[in-house]
């Protein structure tokens, strides 16, 4: 294919993706959502303010895809991998570095097989090139992270923190993530607070919900060391997150894992606190247009059954299936993670690209 | 072994925290505070009190109390002068400060409770519970789900971390006899002198009594019952019969079984709604291995949906729901009414 052909496709794809058409975060077979009109439209109706309002012609589009942002990831357990596979269909974001502490990692062994520069020698072997990353995808630890957040802010390197240290602000791609794209550090919240936020969203951007609950349920072997040994961290940071970010007066978050064999696949529902008289269509309408709103990023991202009502309250019933790229497809909790890393990093390239209005 | 010097065993009251279920979390301060006194006077060693899913249980998914289980908790500690008052919590719902809380407020005893095979969610609960200075027990939730090799692993966890009794809980009413003795087996020659061992049991099988029995019988050095069977299911140990029948046996309560008798009778059949049953539905449970405290949630659904409730039962053994998970009746729900909605539409094609 030629050059100008090829940037010519690119353009397509991203301007269809811009439009809803193809998700973010690849066009691989198992992650294409195909959108009828009729969601689209309903998406515009309900005046979604995470799709970026002015869509770029292809000019301006070519122009994104002729100087898309390089990424590094730090932390080569198995998040930092998972997110590598999803970094590396993205056209927005180019991934040169992998960066370890462990030689033996699986995770740095396949980067290097996919000619990603990979190395065990940490931060400081990364933060020495001539080149430096425009943003690290960081997969470490809170405690890994603290450490390392003043090493890239010294040298003006982006920072999208998968980590619970929370150094920066939390985002939610569907959500909140269009105020803080400017900002140098970002970070993911927790996976329930990125499977259920956005819905609590899609209900208080409706009516006022004076109190949200979301309650997760995660398969055994999808909840990882960090999260079993803390536990309340999981517990606090969501809830918070739940109202700050959700837009609830008051939030709460339960979570669950569940053993079961073969493992369940990632659950989450959320309950909202609303009144008699609200217009329980619109509410419908709006957890919908979210619910394909995730999917542009999250395509196992899906209600069971539409919202159910009962007294003083809507219950959501939402179902997360990995894309399985390195974790199995039931681990839609760590999936929802990466994914919406992913999905941040586009934005951040997608904004720093497009020349302000 | 004994418990200590003047008990064989030690005996803990749940009525105020499993009976909770029975009354989908609408306790009084009144009830609560006689029911306290009177268990207090019949000289029960430790009585819990809480939300029936634990501290910060007060939810849409578990219904919300009638009154702050910290209301309750201080009332059972102002009331209580021989008892120790006990407290639950589940991590994933209620966290380290709820501990604190309830710990400033005069509680002796927490319980943290995990699914039996989750022991390592609560390590920093039992740390914290222990730098508190609270005494700590550790509930392995649904105890037949799991072998009694697995559950010792687990309870090593936990006493690892600070637990000093490690509770086989048979959430389900599950467990048969010696599923039991060999559950508490493992534990105490896993445990030998770091932590003691217990048995919480349901009557959703009618085996609770006997069942705490063989548990005693097999090393365990504290027994749960709740007075009158107020407990979720069909039901838990009643406290009085366990009494009873130690006493008949020589094994040492504390408990003053004739003051219990009446405190069973008068005080604490009052606050029950009604008697804990082993009907169509606990008899389900109990065989279909799910979560007591579904009960409740699995009536309330099916009547919302007009589905049949043992069917949404059967179908929360089969995915094998764990305690906590009450959101997912509904999702059974729904499922049922959509493959109802299909086959009657499959009924009416061409």
């Amino acid at each position: 294919m030629l050059r100008s052909e090829r940037i010519e496709k690119k353009v397509r794809t991203l301007q269809n993706r811009i439009m809803g058409i193809i998700p973010l975060g690849g066009t691989h077979e198992r992650s294409v959502t195909q959108k009828t009109p009729e969601s689209t439209k309903t998406l515009r109706s309900c005046n979604v303010n995470s799709i970026p309002g002015d869509m770029p012609g292809p000019q301006m589009v070519a122009e994104v895809l002729l100087s898309s942002l390089t990424v590094a990831i730090v932390g080569s357990g198995n998040i930092g991998t998972d997110l590598m596979f999803k970094i590396m269909r993205s056209d927005a974001l180019e991934l040169r570095w992998m960066v370890g502490v462990d030689p033996a990692s699986d995770g740095l062994k396949r980067a290097a097989d996919l000619g990603i520069e990979a190395s065990a020698e940490g931060v400081p072997w990364l933060l020495s090139h001539d080149t430096l990353p425009d943003i690290v995808f960081e997969a470490t630890s809170a405690y890994a992270h603290r450490a390392h957040a003043p090493m890239y802010s010294e040298r003006g390197v982006r920072v999208v923190d998968l980590t619970p240290a929370a150094i920066g602000p939390y985002v939610v791609p569907t959500v909140n993530l269009e105020e803080h794209l400017g900002l140098p550090n970002v970070n993911m919240v927790t996976c329930g607070g990125q499977a259920t936020i956005p819905m609590v969203r899609a209900v208080s951007r409706v009516t006022d919900v004076d109190y949200a609950e979301i309650v997760a349920s995660v398969a055994s072997l999808a909840a990882g060391p960090g999260t079993r040994a803390n536990i309340d961290e999981f517990t606090r940071t969501t809830a918070g997150a739940v109202a700050k970010l959700g837009g609830a007066r008051r939030g709460k978050a339960i979570i669950g894992l569940n053993p079961a064999n073969p493992p369940m696949i990632m659950r989450d529902t959320i309950f909202a606190a609303i009144r008699q008289d609200d217009d329980r269509d619109a509410i419908v309408q709006s957890v919908r247009a979210m619910e394909a709103e995730v999917q542009t990023y999250v395509p196992g991202y899906r209600l069971t059954a539409d919202p159910q009502f009962d007294a003083g309250r809507v219950a959501v019933f939402v179902e997360v299936e990995g894309a399985g790229d390195y974790f199995p497809t039931y681990a839609g909790n760590l999936d929802i993670m990466t994914a919406a890393a992913t999905r941040v990093g586009e934005m951040i390239a997608y904004h720093s690209t497009v020349p302000a209005a | 072994m004994s418990y200590s010097d003047a008990l064989d065993i030690r005996v803990t009251d749940s009525c105020m925290r499993d009976g909770s279920h029975a009354v989908a979390h609408q306790f009084g301060a009144d009830a609560v505070r006689d029911m306290v006194i009177g268990l207090d006077q019949a000289r029960v060693p430790v009585i819990e009190v809480a939300h029936g899913d634990g501290l910060g249980g007060s939810s849409f998914n578990y219904g919300f109390s009638r009154v702050d289980e910290r209301t309750l908790i201080k009332i059972a500690v102002e009331n209580a002068t021989y008892a120790k008052i006990a407290c639950l919590v589940l991590p994933g719902v209620g966290t380290v400060d709820d501990i604190r809380a309830v710990r400033d407020m005069g509680v002796q005893v927490v319980r943290v409770a995990t699914h039996a095979t989750e022991a390592d969610i609560s390590a920093q609960h039992f740390g914290i519970a222990r730098e508190l200075g609270l005494e700590t027990v550790g509930f392995l939730m649904m105890a037949h789900s799991t072998t009694p090799e697995n559950l010792a692993q687990q309870g090593r966890i936990m006493a690892d971390a600070g637990c000093q009794c490690v509770y086989v809980v048979d959430s389900a009413g599950a467990l048969i006899m010696e599923q039991v003795s060999d559950r508490v087996s493992a534990l105490v020659g896993e445990l030998g002198d770091d932590a003691q061992v217990g048995f919480h049991g349901h009557q959703n099988l009618s085996l609770g009594m006997a069942n705490s029995l063989l548990a005693i019988r097999a090393g365990a050095l504290q027994i749960d019952g709740c007075t009158r069977a107020f407990g979720a299911g069909a039901g838990n140990t009643p406290t009085e019969v366990l009494a009873a029948v130690c006493e008949r046996l020589g094994i040492r309560t504390g408990i003053d079984l004739f003051r219990l008798i009446d405190v069973a009778e008068e005080v604490v059949r009052p606050v029950m709604d009604s008697e804990p049953v082993i009907d169509r539905m606990s008899l389900l449970m109990g065989y279909a291995g799910v979560y007591s405290s579904f009960l409740k949630h699995a009536n309330r659904v099916a009547d919302r949906y007009g589905v049949p409730g043992p069917e949404i039962l059967l179908r929360a053994g089969e995915r094998q729901l764990v305690g906590g998970q009450e959101d997912l009746l509904i999702d059974i729900a729904l499922e049922l009414v959509a493959q109802r909605e299909a086959a009657t539409a499959a009924g009416q094609g061409p």
